[in-house]
């Protein structure tokens, strides 16, 4: 970490020095500082995508220099084939809506549920002294391991998949949305009520608002949880779904489509990620601004 | 209290006690058997050491502390009830995610009354305060000593018969904090509300006030209460005054005994 600032801020200076000189344009219309700012984001990125394509190629190139077997390490070029026929004849496409089918709708239900207990057990003392302790109990069940279970009770139908997403969801957003809305201070409280705010009215000005950052970042776990889930489930018993595909090439062994598949889950955890993290900096916007500031620095 | 009558009391405080427990199973008493009566429409200012329980003090009027020994009436009439209360509290406590204008008008949202006269009412408040630009900015935009202005305005808008004061204008540089002292005067003069005003400048607290209640260092009794007999409106120059100057003298003599006594 201070290895990493450092060697960044080295880089700074050494980029300072000749822009000032090489971008006349710049250099007397702006101040120093901004134009610093503004060249250092880019390269970060650059350096990310250009070390992630050298990984790549040094992939390709050992594969092919020391002739690895296919069905052990796929070059990347036999990935992006698979990717590209899979996406071709459709068949990746039709197994993601099936698995983004499952996630999203466990998902939801996982987010209804752990938000509704945590606001019972925030507002009634007798909810929380009785549930409470039992959901702590039940959360140190490994919830993978109840897939199977599920399986057999709602069988290898959707209903299993959206409920395992759901129940590996579920803890992570209850903790945190429990932890969010008890976070509004004490002293806010009474400012609301010496006001004559009602408990309603605490809730919906003070303590919801409040939850959210916490429950955003129960989110943001949450989704990535689901794909896990959904893949898990579809792993124990399943006729569609990116998670059959994976079992089904590695039976064939196609080891380039198992690839593949992984690389299209991949993408559908980070989309959804992006869209949790894109939201929550619309809606929690008044802690955004420190938070940006921070990563500026 | 001697000079008040029964009729024009707003507050009546009896032999107010207040132990807070400790972590180690002790107690400590943050007030020893405070009485007062507050008139209607008369400014208090409150002084004394820090820790001595004067916010202890104002929670309890406000309801926000229960007093462990002692009572707390309202008067003259049944009228007079704790939604008649209004609190500016010592940190600014503002709600990050509304807007400076939106922060003043939390009361009136709380009872769905945002009118155009509230409206307009928050925009001289907003002037008042020095804060007509920053209207449309967040808390974590503004300075400390704007987010305490902001705290006062919200209580006005609130308006309250009886305001109680919890140091407003301790985040306040000396020049805003005069100029503010007398903005809160011009206000107190339209409709004389009761104010409860807790300060730890001196000459700020005979300035704006009718009398100045003094308390001893912990656990906070009243040393006691002085009158200020100086002519209103006041204006900054009054604090030159020979008059002004013995009465500031009085009270830091009073505050002082009751320092080296303990
Ligand atoms: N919630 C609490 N629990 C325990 N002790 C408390 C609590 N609140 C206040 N006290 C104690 O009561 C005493 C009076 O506190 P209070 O906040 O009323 O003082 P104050 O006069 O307002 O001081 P300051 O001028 O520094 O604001 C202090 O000694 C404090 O330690
Ligand atoms: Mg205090």
């Amino acid at each position: 970490m201070s290895t990493n600032t450092k060697r960044q801020a080295g880089a700074r200076e050494a980029l300072a020095v000749p822009d000032g000189e090489t971008v006349p344009v710049e250099a007397p219309t702006s101040s120093d500082a901004p134009v610093r700012r503004r060249r250092r984001r880019v390269p970060e990125i650059t350096y990310s995508v250009l070390v992630f394509i050298g990984l790549l190629v040094v992939w390709q190139v050992v594969v092919e220099m020391f002739d690895v077997s296919n069905i052990l390490v796929p070059a990347p070029s036999a990935v992006a084939v698979s990717l590209v026929d899979g996406f071709r004849d459709g068949s990746l496409v039709s197994h993601s809506i099936v698995t983004m089918k499952e996630i999203l709708i466990g998902f939801g239900i996982a987010v209804g549920s752990a938000l509704v207990s945590a606001v019972l057990i925030t507002q009634f003392r007798t909810v929380e002294r009785v549930l409470f302790p039992l959901l702590i109990l039940t959360q140190t069940i490994p919830k993978v391991a109840m897939a199977p279970l599920l399986i057999v009770w709602f069988g290898i139908g959707i209903s299993s998949k959206v409920l395992t997403v759901a129940l590996i969801a579920f803890f992570p957003l209850l903790i945190n949305a429990v932890l969010g809305f008890r976070s509004a201070a004490h002293e806010q409280v009474e400012m609301l009520r010496s006001f004559g705010a009602s408990r309603m009215q605490v809730m919906r000005h003070l303590q919801i608002p409040s939850a959210l950052p916490h429950i955003f970042a129960g989110l943001e776990v949450a989704v990535i949880l689901s794909v896990t889930g959904a893949v898990v489930a579809e792993f124990v018993g399943s006729s569609e779904g990116l998670g059959y595909l994976i079992q089904a090439s590695n039976f064939t062994l196609d080891v380039a489509r198992t690839f593949a598949v992984i690389v299209v889950l991949s993408a559908v955890g980070i989309a959804l990620h992006a869209v949790v993290v894109q939201l929550g900096k619309w809606l929690v916007f008044w802690t955004a601004t420190p938070t940006n500031a921070a990563s500026e620095v | 209290m001697p000079t008040s009558t029964d009729t024009d009391c707003v507050i009546r405080l009896d032999s107010l006690s207040m132990l807070y427990p400790t972590k180690s199973g002790g107690t400590v008493q943050a007030l020893d058997d405070v009485s007062l009566s507050v008139r209607a429409g008369e400014f208090i200012s409150i002084v004394g050491p820090s820790g001595c329980g004067k916010s202890t003090l104002l929670r309890i009027i406000m309801g926000l502390s229960r007093q462990t020994s002692g009572q707390v009436t309202f008067g003259p009439s049944e009228d007079t009830h704790r939604n008649q209360l209004g609190m500016v509290f010592q940190q600014p406590l503002l709600l990050p995610w509304r807007t400076v204008r939106k922060n003043l008008l939390t009361s009136p949202d709380l009872h769905h009354a945002r009118d155009a006269a509230t409206q307009a009412k928050a925009d001289e408040l907003l002037v008042m305060l020095g804060l007509e630009e920053f209207g449309d900015r967040y808390p974590n935009e503004l300075s400390g000593g704007m987010q305490q202005r902001v705290g006062i305005g919200r209580a006005l808008m609130h308006d309250p018969r009886i305001l109680l004061m919890d140091e407003p204008f301790g985040a306040l540089d000396a020049m805003t904090r005069d100029q503010m002292g007398l903005d809160l005067l011009k206000i107190w003069d339209q409709d004389r509300k009761t104010v409860l005003f807790v300060t730890h400048s001196i000459p700020e607290a005979v300035l704006l006030a009718d009398r100045v209640v003094v308390m001893t260092p912990r656990p906070g009794r009243l040393a006691d209460v002085v009158e200020v007999a100086l002519p209103r409106p006041r204006r900054l120059e009054n604090i030159n005054t020979p008059e002004f100057g013995e009465i500031v003298l009085k009270i830091r003599k009073l505050l002082d005994s009751e320092h080296s006594a303990h």
